[in-house]
């Protein structure tokens, strides 16, 4: 069995994602035989196979079960209910969260947002998404964990994802048929083509916004023995799911927006990284890819035109930090998903140190777009700084949470009053790294020169505590956190137990201070992006939700951490001493 | 001119091995040195038992974690008498050494130690009220008391603690660089 999947991968190292993915499905988990076997048919050392399987959370190196049920945990997932729900799933099991039932059946587990958040309460049961958890679900999966019957038996409508868009506008709403916008490229040419992206003004959609044309300018114009195009398909930041549904609904644009970039900077082969919490796209995403072939939009001499270019799907495991795009390409190269230091940039040195492009998959789509109607049309919408559009995906307290096409410029309160959004007080923009904003900043504008976002749109009435929202993020940030930088790695630690400590009432002023300096060295000292941001939601929120906060502090006075006197509890029962000595006051007069 | 006004600096061990007060003394000849801007109130150096009698000071140094209830004591006396309150070396920074026993039960302990161990059992577990009881774990200092500043190492090197201090009386921010700067 590991044979064929060391054959079928060429025995090449830079698939040991894929070798260990498919390993762990066809095995249960990574054993050590098997990590063994694996690293000597890639002909790697075994530190750096099993350094890679540690890496990622949903490799496992010891058996979790023959039933792995992870549930999301994002704060909408949060506010339906998810934790009550596992809670009920763990009682009914006779198991802990995080632990293997004795039979080794079953494990249940929470992981970060799983980009369901329009449909959720959700969870993943074997790295297969079903949304939409309810109290009857938890009780039928039970039994049917219980009774080992094959996800392939359980029933079929427990794995629709519905896409939910509520407003399509150019792209979503677009009717192209497949291979259209590449045939208007290569009709025009690389050089006009290139001049139409820029002409467009695209800017990049995955949150940094960098200007497209400028991207693939500078990757055509870069020395190397090869090119490479790379779709960030791992949208992992909490609150995003618009890839999923493009993926979904326009899988030809976006592929075909690859096929143009890689037309343009002369590259000859593709991967779409796809977040391993999407592996059900997995099969209708390579049925599409197998219809271009078939074709002629895809593969070799590619309409006829002499230009040779494919594309292949690879599955991340489990790691947010992935969606930074030296992580990503690390990742694609087998390794651990640790940023590189940049410069130099993929655009240089990329994919195997060869100029690489790398874009979110919207960018792609709305790259095709304008390969078929030209750059000044796409620049025809949204504001003079912000050309064409930006899909959203709004969730939490809203009637219509869903995936909504706005062109740039939209308002907030737009936005609020198009998904039936009340009482709103406060809306969590481009997820827990980007922005969070108040009523007071309702008629603020989607858009790059003053709201720009990756996409997440969360919403919180006034029934909300928006400590608990900023709470549940840090502990995302701590979590995610790859470890190899200490400033992110003890620095997201730490705030994570400052929030826990206001959050048991034994937080102070000073808490609060030594929250900012944190934030201080992490925006000052972090190796990547992740650890820049971290702290974002809690010094947004204590500029705009302070009082959140001040009511949880203990005193504005400093306090311990814990409770001095039930700390001496042990000793006086064994004593059986129980005189003014045996005591400690947990006033605080003494302690300044 | 009025010539400045000395430094006070008060010192403690609690919850530790001595460990840091000795690489203190290994400053050598830069004690004279110092002496010339500080004078010294409550140390294990003076012998001073009380701290504050002559007026507040400016810098504690506290050496160990917290074990005791007499440790929580002093430890608030200082923080109370000091307006710069320092961790000064692993114990009082994360507990240490010490904190070892954080993952035994302290009722095994006790038993263990007065109870089973050969040699020891005669009078059971003490309880003279004069003697501190032991918290059920080992804390660092700032768990208790709000700390301003935190010196690393184990001990943290002579150098360290020489730059440290004269930082904070020159009131520079300290900023320990490559070299002085240990975690263990
Ligand atoms: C921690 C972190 C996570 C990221 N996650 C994603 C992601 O999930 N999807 C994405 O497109 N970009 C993500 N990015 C941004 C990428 O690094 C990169 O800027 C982007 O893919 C470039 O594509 P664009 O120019 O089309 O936006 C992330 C960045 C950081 C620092
Ligand atoms: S900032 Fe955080 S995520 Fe980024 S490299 Fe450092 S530890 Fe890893
Ligand atoms: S830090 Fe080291 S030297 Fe200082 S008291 Fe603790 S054990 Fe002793």
């Amino acid at each position: 069995m590991l044979t064929d999947i060391l054959d079928r991968h060429r025995r090449d190292g830079t698939r040991l994602m894929q070798i260990l993915r498919e390993a762990q499905e066809a095995l249960g988990w990574l054993s050590p035989a098997t990590i063994t076997a694996i690293a000597s048919g890639i002909g790697w050392p075994r530190a750096k196979v099993e350094g890679t399987a540690s890496f990622y959370s949903f490799f496992h190196t010891r058996p979790m079960g023959e039933y792995r049920v992870l549930w999301s945990d994002n704060i909408t997932d949060r506010m339906l209910g998810n934790l009550d729900l596992m809670q009920a799933m763990c009682q009914k099991l006779w198991l802990e969260p995080g632990r293997v039932s004795e039979d080794g059946l079953v494990s249940v587990d929470t992981t970060s947002c799983t980009g369901m958040c329009d449909q959720g309460p959700a969870v993943l049961v074997n790295y297969r998404a079903i949304p939409r958890m309810t109290r009857e679900r938890v009780e039928l999966m039970v039994e049917l964990i219980r009774a080992r019957k094959p996800l392939a038996d359980w029933p079929a409508d427990w794995f629709v994802i519905e896409d939910n868009i509520r407003r399509a506008d150019i792209l979503l709403g677009n009717r192209m048929a497949p291979g259209e916008a590449l045939g208007a490229a290569l009709a025009a040419g690389a050089d006009a083509m290139l001049a139409e992206i820029r002409t467009s003004q695209l800017r990049g959609r995955g949150g940094a916004g960098f200007a497209t044309g400028l991207k693939w300018e500078a990757c055509r114009q870069a020395r190397g023995t090869a090119h490479y195009v790379i779709c960030n398909a791992d949208e992992g930041e909490p609150g995003t799911f618009k890839d999923r549904v493009l993926l979904t609904r326009q899988p030809d644009l976006v592929f075909e927006g690859m096929t143009i970039a890689a037309h343009i900077i002369g590259a000859r082969r593709g991967y779409v990284y796809l977040r391993g919490e999407y592996r059900y796209l997995l099969e209708s995403l390579e049925s599409v890819l197998a219809a271009r072939r078939a074709a002629g939009l895809l593969g070799a001499d590619i309409l006829g035109k002499g230009f040779d270019f494919d594309i292949e799907i690879h599955l991340g495991a489990g790691a947010y930090v992935c969606g930074e795009e030296s992580a990503l390409i690390e990742s694609l190269e087998g390794k651990r998903g640790v940023p590189r230091n940049r410069p130099p940039y993929p655009v240089t040195h990329g994919f195997l140190n060869q100029p690489t492009v790398v874009n979110n998959v919207e960018t792609f789509a709305a790259a095709a777009l304008i390969a078929a109607r030209g750059g000044d049309w796409y620049r025809s919408f949204g504001t003079p700084r912000s050309a064409g559009t930006k899909i959203l995906s709004v969730s939490g307290d809203c009637a219509r949470p869903g995936v909504y096409e706005y062109p740039f410029g939209v308002s907030v309160r737009q936005v609020l009053a198009d998904c039936g959004a009340h009482d709103s007080q406060a809306v969590q923009i481009s997820g827990p790294s980007g922005i969070c904003i108040g009523p007071d900043e309702f008629d603020r504008r989607i858009a790059f020169e003053d709201i720009p976002t990756a996409g997440a749109f969360m919403i919180f009435d006034i029934r909300r505590d928006i400590f608990d929202v900023v709470r549940n993020f840090i502990h995302f940030f701590a979590h995610e956190s790859c470890g190899f930088c200490t400033p992110c790695r003890v620095g997201t630690t730490l705030l994570k137990n400052l929030m826990d400590k206001i959050a048991a009432g034994h937080g102070t002023r000073y808490d609060i201070d030594e929250i900012y300096q944190l934030n201080r060295v992490l925006r000052t000292a972090a190796h990547c992006g992740l650890g820049h941001t971290a702290a974002n939601p809690l010094v947004h929120t204590l500029e705009k939700f302070r009082p959140a906060y001040e009511r949880r502090l203990k005193s504005m006075e400093f306090e311990p951490a814990f409770d001095l006197d039930a700390a001496l509890s042990e000793a006086r029962q064994m004593t059986g001493r129980d005189d003014a000595g045996a005591h400690l006051a947990t006033d605080t007069e003494n302690a300044r | 001119m009025t010539e400045a006004r000395k430094f006070r600096i008060a010192t403690a061990s609690l919850a530790g091995c001595f460990g840091c007060h000795m690489s203190f003394l290994d400053i050598d000849e830069k004690l004279l040195d110092l002496l010339q801007l500080v004078d010294f109130d409550r140390t294990p150096l003076t012998d001073i038992k009380t701290i504050g009698l002559r007026g507040p000071c400016d810098i504690g140094l506290i050496e160990g974690g917290v074990c005791n209830a007499e440790n929580v004591h002093v430890l608030r006396e200082f923080r109370a008498h000091c307006k710069i309150l320092v961790a000064m070396g692993a114990c009082a920074v994360n507990g240490g050494l010490p904190a070892q026993r954080n993952h035994l039960d302290l009722r095994d302990i006790l038993s263990e130690v007065y109870h089973t161990e050969a040699g020891l059992a005669h009078g059971g577990i003490p309880n003279d009220p004069e003697l501190p009881l032991p918290l059920n774990e080992v804390h660092p200092i700032h768990e208790v008391v709000k700390v301003d500043y935190f010196l690393p190492g184990c001990p943290p090197p002579a150098d360290a603690i020489w730059k440290f201090l004269t930082d904070l009386i020159a009131g520079r921010t300290p900023r320990l660089g490559h070299g002085l700067l240990r975690y263990d």
